[in-house]
């Protein structure tokens, strides 16, 4: 079970948090203006990254909020975590053990 | 118990145990294990193996153990298979019984398979039975299933408690054997909180079984006691003997098995029988030792063929002489050790014949001081005896490779050694590199990918005073990186301190053996070493191939003694090094642990949380049949006087149709939608307008995702110009709110709204039917109930019988209907006095049933029932409350997609059966011409079907290509019986016009 730092309450057991996907993919603004490739695009297309990746997690059992993390899908290890909103940090190697 | 030594080891010769195997009486000594107890009464056979049913005995003196596995029976109900003998602690009265034998352990009918193995090769599961497809499941299945697999489940069940705790700690020391115990003295000096835990009943590891080794100038157990002792009474150590840490799982989250009760004569019933510890360490020490590897050679899996390190453990620990003539076959210098401390106990040293060309380790030349008779250049040819071994034939390898028989010798005992192989399960297990250390002949622990690190035998280190300092520098090193300050320590030891290294691989044969027996690599699962060489002709180069093919290392044993002798016959026969091999992947669990100390209280009435509604107890007392709805437990049909549910839903829904009925609807999801942007948020959120809708007046709403699929639905009803009370689907509910949260948190940050589930703060009762305002009005104040003032979709709040009323008039069932929501504390007390006030009308309860069937009368869906995930609001026959005018809402660009326009999509639609009588099964494929060969296209399928009492004929709904395109056709509903002819009709069988609601 991995141990997920939640940005608002720390670290908390991962049976504590739901899963949300890749982070910082935004609903167009105007959806009526995409095509119907971007609309597909933004629908269904997602990374799918060996080493860091920027995804989404709730806190769902817990305070509920929303955040994004950055984690290392080779290790599981999570490098950073950081509120819903905030830029993705620089990439850093590795990752904490 | 005859072969017990004169005295010495640890157990107490003044407590003697009796216990049963196979229903014959024994006796042992406190501190016993079976093993060894079975081992004193001179009983090696205790098992038939798995595929051949060859007669087994014991081979270890640990958790390695891949043959003496029993059964331990405490009573009908307790009825534990698979433990394995080496670990199973003696008490009074101890029943176990060997496994896989028919009549009896000794005769075996399925050893007649032995006479078959010919035809049972390498890879037998894969080939023999795949053709015909058809003769697995009536013809091989049932035979294999019999004569194999482990042993037999309890049919009852488990009577047992099993507890579980969540624990933190600075370090988490796995294995208490030297190094083990460096490691924990070390940290808790430093002030670390720590836990050491130990599979055994005693901590010390091989410690256990010194016979004449001391530690810091004590004698090795005076030592161990005040080690033990030092730690115990330290309040930040938690000791943990009869635990095993059986897997690593990410972050430093490691499962410990803790068996409470399973030594204990009557256990009692205050305390588990297990405790599962979910260990979240901040830093790990393995200390999990070494485990010695059988040699190969034909004959090797005899009763009476042990490794050498286990009969020292059984002559210095349990007093327990493994036999009294023994010849024992050195592949490691640690074989020595094995001869001299059997010596120093009495048994008979017919002689020692090294596998290997020179013997120069320290035990060998104590044991050629001590005159013990060795010879080197030998190998193993055969092993005579039927149940036990009687002699040991022996070979000469000559320096060309060729084997001459040479000597035969007789005995009842062998002692095998190949060298030790590091217990890597665990750092392997948290994905940790394994790397191969050419002095050690081995694979030790490389990168680490937690925070963790190995020391001792485990990772190749060895001599006690070398293993006591590792551990002690792993302690220190673990503290220190949890922020204590440690530096770690030297130990004096003094031991015979043999070579454990050796040589893995199976020993030197015959071009053509005479006569050719069976060479066993893996025994726990009949792996011989022509298997291995068969699959590797047959093409399987890889190691993860031939492991799957030949079953090697698989199951319980995860390779502890076969793992790397069976990957250097793999790199010797494909002339390559071991580590270019490479490596199967070590599974949890480290050794098997039960489903209880899984499962913990989750059992039973606990396995999952019951929602209850406050009708339950009511109807509960009234015979109610309930079902599962979610977590809810919901009242499905009340019946009255014996009937069937068909009678019971007939009755419920005529009365519903005829007068009034009561149905709690509690389990719905609510959510209160708060704020100044709540009705943007709403317009944007549902398909719906919501800014059109006044206050105290409630819609039906539709919620899509962005794909344009419909996702939920319900009626929102807007409370004030800033609050609605919006409900959704009883399943739908914690995924709506969910939803709803993401928007408002990541997507639409611009809004002030705030969201409260409050699915669990009202109880909803719907009184539905033409008397339903005639029951209200008896208990309802503060409101005018009449039409014009309360119209159909109007919210408005007052009292009943007392308490505060927030009275939706709405309808899930076409007819005249209310639903009173009521804080839920009053539910129940509100949902009797309805009851009562009913009377004078007949007022019945219904259920989820009838409700089914009224809503279908009508047409209205359920989503999930009547829509899939690829329904758009028009498919349903809802597209009618799309805000047409809203620039923007989730769904609405998904719906112009291509696909989601296209002609020929499904529609939903009423089918009536041309036999009024005929009830179409839910989920039936629908085609559009009858009886035609196979295969032929699908239309479509039936989504809802029920008989209708108000109707007196059944009703069914339908996802129909085209649908409403085609009222009136007929169509086939597609059945085992034979084709259904239906006719497609509107789906809304009942009052067409809707004049019933608006009365
Ligand atoms: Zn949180």
């Amino acid at each position: 079970m991995l141990l997920i730092e939640c940005p608002y309450c720390g670290p908390r057991p991962e049976l504590e948090f739901a899963y949300g996907g890749q982070a910082h993919i935004a609903r167009p603004a105007d959806p009526s203006k995409a095509s119907d490739q971007e609309w597909l695009e933004f629908l269904y297309l997602r990374d799918n990254t060996r080493g860091l990746f920027a995804e989404r997690w709730r806190h769902a059992r817990g305070c509920g909020r929303f955040f994004n993390a950055i984690r290392d899908t080779t290790t599981d290890h999570f490098v950073v975590t950081y509120k819903a909103g905030e830029a993705r940090p620089a990439p850093t190697a590795g990752g904490a053990r | 118990m005859t072969l017990r030594t004169a005295k010495g080891g640890r157990i107490d010769r003044t407590r003697a145990i009796s216990f049963t195997f196979d229903g014959q009486r024994c006796q042992g000594f406190a501190g016993d294990t079976l093993a060894s107890a079975l081992l004193a009464n001179g009983v090696h056979l205790v098992n038939r193996s798995f595929k051949y049913h060859r007669p087994r005995g014991i081979v270890s003196a640990g958790a390695e153990e891949p043959n003496a596995l029993v059964t331990v029976i405490r009573d009908a109900a307790r009825h534990t298979p698979n433990l394995r003998a080496t670990q199973v602690e003696l008490y009074d009265g101890l029943v176990a019984e060997s496994q896989h034998r028919w009549p009896s352990l000794k005769f075996d009918v399925g050893a007649v398979t032995s006479l078959l193995s010919p035809f049972i090769p390498a890879g037998f599961y894969n080939k023999t039975f795949m053709w015909p497809r058809s003769a697995w499941k009536a013809l091989y299945e049932p035979p294999i299933r019999k004569a194999a697999g482990l042993g037999i489940a309890p049919k009852l069940p488990d009577p047992d408690r099993y507890a579980q705790q969540f624990v933190h700690c600075d370090v988490l020391v796995v294995g208490a054997g030297p190094a083990g115990l460096a490691a924990a003295l070390e940290a808790a000096a430093a002030g670390a909180r720590v836990i050491l835990c130990d599979e055994q009943q005693e901590l010390g590891g091989s410690l256990l079984a010194e016979r004449d080794a001391s530690v810091e100038g004590q004698p090795v157990a005076t030592w161990l006691e005040s080690a033990v002792k030092t730690l115990g009474a330290n309040p930040r150590v938690r000791l943990l003997p009869r635990t095993t840490a059986f897997g690593y799982f990410p972050h430093n989250h490691i499962g410990l098995c803790e068996r409470i009760t399973d030594h204990l004569a009557s256990p009692g019933s205050q305390q588990p029988r297990e405790r599962m510890w979910q260990v979240r360490a901040r830093e790990v020490v393995l200390t999990t030792g070494a485990i010695e590897r059988p040699l190969i050679f034909p004959g090797n899996d005899r009763p009476g063929v042990m490794l050498a390190g286990a009969g020292r453990t059984y002559a210095n620990r349990y007093g327990t002489k493994v036999g009294e003539r023994a010849v024992i076959v050195a592949g490691s210098d640690a074989a020595y050790a094995a001869a001299l401390d059997l010596a120093a106990a009495g048994v008979t040293i017919v002689a020692i014949a090294d596998v290997r060309t020179g013997n120069d380790g320290p035990a060998a030349s104590a044991a050629r001081a001590a005159g013990l008779p060795i010879s080197t250049g030998n190998t193993v040819l055969g092993t005579t005896g039927k149940l036990h071994v009687s002699g040991i034939r022996l070979g000469r390898v000559a320096s060309d490779g060729t084997v001459v028989p040479s000597v035969t010798h007789a005995c009842d005992v062998v002692l095998m050694s190949g060298g030790y192989t590091p217990s890597v399960h665990l750092h392997s297990q948290s994905r940790g590199k394994l790397a191969w250390d050419d002095a050690f002949g081995g694979f030790v622990p490389a990168a680490a990918a937690e925070r963790t690190r190995s020391a001792g035998n485990c990772r190749g280190v060895s001599g006690l005073a070398a293993t006591l300092g590792d551990g002690a520098a792993a302690g220190a090193a673990a503290a220190t990186a949890a922020g204590f300050a440690a530096t770690g320590r030297t130990y004096a030891a003094q031991t015979l301190d043999a070579d454990i290294r050796g040589t893995p691989g199976a020993l030197a044969q015959p071009a053509t053996p005479v006569p050719p027996a069976k060479a066993f690599v893996d025994f726990q699962n009949d792996v011989t070493t022509r298997d291995i060489a068969l699959a590797q002709r047959e093409g399987f180069e890889s190691i993860e191939h031939i492991k799957r093919y030949t079953t090697t290392g698989m199951a319980t044993d995860q390779g502890k003694t076969s793992g790397l002798n069976a990957l250097a016959m793999v790199a010797a026969s494909s002339d390559r090094r071991i580590p270019d091999v490479g490596l199967t992947t070590y599974r949890m669990p480290y050794t098997p642990v039960t489903f209880g100390s899984f499962a913990g209280v989750a059992r039973g009435d606990q396995f999952d949380p019951v929602r209850k509604t406050p009708s339950h107890e009511w109807a509960v007392a009234r015979g109610g049949v309930f079902e599962d709805v979610g977590l809810w437990k919901r009242t499905r049909f009340f019946p009255v006087g014996g009937e069937n549910m068909h009678a019971a839903v007939d009755r419920e829904c005529l009365a519903v149709r005829n007068s009034v009925g009561m149905f709690d609807a509690s389990t719905l999801g609510k959510i209160e939608v708060v704020g100044k942007d709540a009705a943007e948020f709403l317009n944007r959120f549902y398909v719906n307008n919501w800014s059109s809708l006044a206050p105290g007046r409630a819609r039906y709403g539709i919620l899509l995702r962005d794909d344009g699929f419909v996702y939920d639905d319900g009626v929102i009803g807007r409370l004030a110009a800033d609050r609605f009370h919006v409900t959704t689907t009883t399943g739908g509910a914690a995924r709506v709110f969910g939803m709803m949260e993401d928007y408002l948190q990541t997507e639409w940050t611009d809004l002030s709204v705030w969201i409260t589930s409050t699915t669990e703060q009202w109880a909803v009762v719907a009184v539905q039917g033409p008397k339903a305002r005639d029951v209200l009005a008896k208990l309802v104040t503060g409101i005018d109930l009449s039409p014009a003032a309360l119209p159909h979709m109007a919210i408005a709040n007052g009292e009943i019988c007392g308490v505060p009323l927030m009275l939706f008039r709405v309808s899930f069932s076409g007819e005249l209907g209310f639903e009173v929501n009521v804080p839920a504390d009053y539910g129940t007390m509100v949902w009797e006095a309805i009851h009562a006030a009913g009377q004078e009308f007949g007022i019945t309860p219904y259920g989820t049933e009838a409700m089914h069937v009224l809503r279908a009368e009508k047409g209205y869906i359920i989503v999930g029932q009547d829509t899939d995930g690829t329904m758009t609001p028009d498919d349903a026959g809802v597209a009618w409350a799309i805000g047409k005018t809203k620039p923007d809402f989730i769904g609405k660009r998904g719906l112009t997609r291509p696909a989601l326009t296209a002609p020929g999509r499904k529609q939903l639609v009423g089918l009536e059966t041309i036999d009024p009588k005929v009830v179409l099964e839910e989920g039936a494929q629908v085609v559009d011409a009858p009886n035609r060969p196979i295969p032929f296209p699908m239309i479509g399928y039936v989504t809802s079907s029920y008989r209708s009492a108000a109707l007196g004929r059944s009703i069914a709904m339908a996802a129909v290509a085209n649908g409403r395109a085609r009222m009136g056709e007929t169509i086939w509903v597609a059945m085992p019986g034979g084709d259904i002819p239906v006719k497609v009709v509107s789906p809304v069988f009942y009052d067409p016009q809707g004049a019933r609601i608006n009365v």
